[in-house]
């Protein structure tokens, strides 16, 4: 009688779950995140279900069932600000196993995303470093800044078109407005417009994105106008093509050689078509000069173009072009951010390798 | 004055409104990046009817010049057909637009996409002359990774397929983080430099 008595005692006691549930955190709320753990002995679940109640007592409602031991779940499309509570019932053999009720536990929005604490500081410390430079640009202090060989021989490219008495064609690449290469690539833009201007000749813009196309148009007639020759600004020279990728390729490449153009400029982002243009390029005998963010289109404009800015160089260009010491200074700013970064780096590869791991979990 | 001064303001407030948003999870934020969005795509939709006017004068003014008016004509005509196409007959499943689509369209950019297979051979020609230091290593790690990647390189020696994995995995991946930390660092400067009003070549000059 003992025995049975303290058999049927054990088999209503609960194994151990271990079952939270948490306010989901960063979020915009009406969401709850449970965690819990397979019991031991339950190696083999046919289910496990996750119900769920707004009181302790029931009626519990069915929200999930998995045919697999899943640990982790997160109920959404939740009301903020009310209680709810939560068990997990696990089905093994026959024989059902219940947790432990948790809760309350109460959805709410959170006003600040802690997960990116390590991004701000980093954004801080940049931005930081980037004015200390742009004032000290601005109080005079001469900054040396390394040749970029492929902005030095921009002058060199648009002069060899003049000579030749051939366009230049200037690709912002096939992105969108939002993408950080392309207004890099429409600064660049403004830049050669007006050396364009001052050298009389003339220039092509094909534009994949409708935006870019509007942006491109008035940032080079704007050129012209302030480089004093708004009578040079052609409205056909700046145009919307296509927005398919490679009818883009396609367009562009026929421009290519039925233009004959001496100068091609690949600034900004690219994709798979970065080859088809430069080649084509290249087979025209064109002096070619690109410029991509795009790491895997890189060793293509390398392999085929006269002079590559390769990832940031893209983004020093206007800085560089511009002979502004305020915007040269946050180029010093990029390189001493990297030079920290560096630093942080080989510190946290040195910890590693000691076993130390609190410098890498501060990141 | 006010023409560069209003643009430079939106831009300012717009770029600190933006960064803020993103450290907030709130619901408050995140309605405003929806608004944020829904407002690009209003502008995004003005500018398409602005390019496909600038598609239609830019060939329309090239119609008169007979080296290029061929081009021009096919490039008029198919965009005023696919447009009637569309706007009279519809553009649902079998729909001629439709067909027109998956039988004209599709295989000409797949046309054009295979054309990579031979400007890649083209360019691997070009850069793996053994002009100089760099050429030659690229060359011999080229060869060490295609070799490495077929069974024919592991059937040479066991050990081939390991150093190609070692290539890709090591040098070739740290060359491209050290890329993409200089393009993280980029961008923020960029923007940065925008937001405060420092760049403004995007307003031409």
């Amino acid at each position: 009688m003992g025995v049975a008595l303290l058999l049927f005692l054990l088999s209503q006691v609960s194994p151990t779950f271990n079952l939270r549930a948490v306010d989901t955190p960063n979020d915009a709320g009406g969401s709850i995140t449970l965690t819990w753990q397979i019991p031991e002995g339950l190696e083999h679940i046919d289910r496990l279900e996750i119900y769920r109640s707004e009181s302790p007592e029931g009626p519990f409602e069915k929200i999930r069932t998995y045919l697999s031991p899943v640990t982790r779940f997160q109920d959404m499309g939740l009301e903020n600000g009310k209680n709810y509570y939560y068990k997990v019932v696990i089905t093994s053999g026959g024989e059902t196993v219940e947790s432990e009720i948790a809760g309350p536990v109460i959805a709410r929005p959170q006003w600040f995303h802690k997960g990116r604490v390590t991004i701000l500081f980093g954004v801080l410390i940049y931005t930081l470093i980037l004015l200390y430079f742009i004032f000290s640009a601005k109080k005079g202090k001469e900054l040396y800044l390394r040749p970029i060989a492929g902005l030095k021989a921009l002058d060199e490219a648009i002069g060899r078109a003049t000579e030749m008495g051939k366009p230049i064609l200037y690709v912002p690449g096939l992105s969108t407005i939002s993408d950080v290469a392309t207004i890099a690539s429409i600064n660049i833009l403004s830049h050669v417009t007006r050396k364009i201007a001052e050298y009389e000749t003339k220039i092509i813009v094909p534009n994949r994105n409708p935006v870019v196309y509007t942006v491109t148009r008035e940032v080079v007639k704007e050129a012209f106008t302030s480089a004093g020759r708004p009578d040079l600004f052609d409205p056909d020279s700046v145009f919307y093509v296509t927005d398919s990728q490679f009818g883009y390729a396609a367009a562009v490449s026929g421009i290519m050689i039925r233009e004959k153009t001496a100068t091609n400029l690949f600034l900004g982002m690219f994709w798979a078509e970065s080859l088809i243009l430069a080649e084509t390029g290249a087979s025209t005998g064109a002096i070619q000069i690109a410029g991509t963010d795009a790491v895997t289109q890189l060793p293509f404009f390398i392999t085929a173009c006269d002079y590559t800015l390769i990832g940031e160089e893209l983004y020093a260009a206007s800085a560089y072009l511009s002979k502004e010491p305020v915007l040269r200074a946050t180029l010093k700013g990029q390189d001493a951010m990297k030079l920290l970064l560096g630093l942080i780096l080989i510190l946290g590869s040195i910890f590693g390798l000691f076993g130390i791991t609190w410098f890498q979990k501060l990141f | 004055m006010l023409q560069r001064k209003i643009p430079l303001f939106i831009v300012f407030v717009m770029g600190f409104l933006m960064t803020v948003q993103f450290y907030i999870p709130h619901p408050v934020s995140q309605t405003l990046y929806k608004y944020v969005l829904d407002w690009m795509n209003g502008v995004a939709s003005m500018a398409i009817v602005l390019a496909v006017g600038s598609l239609i004068m830019h060939h329309w003014r090239r119609l008169k010049k007979p080296e290029f008016a061929p081009y021009s004509a096919v490039a008029l005509v198919s965009l005023f057909f696919m447009a009637i196409l569309g706007f009279f007959f519809g553009i649902g499943e079998g729909s001629l637009f439709q067909k027109m689509f998956e039988n004209v369209q599709i295989p000409l950019q797949a046309t054009m996409f295979s054309l990579l297979a031979f400007y890649m051979a083209s360019a691997a020609y070009r850069a793996f002359r053994a002009r100089n230091l760099e050429a030659t290593l690229l060359l011999l790690s080229a060869f060490i990774l295609m070799i490495g990647i077929i069974p024919l390189g592991y059937y040479i020696h066991p050990k081939i397929s390991d150093f190609a994995l070692w290539i890709l995995n090591v040098p070739n991946l740290a060359a491209k983080r050290g890329i993409m930390i200089g393009v993280g660092l980029g961008m923020m400067a960029t923007s940065l430099k925008i937001i405060l009003g420092i760049e403004r070549n995007w307003l031409g000059g």
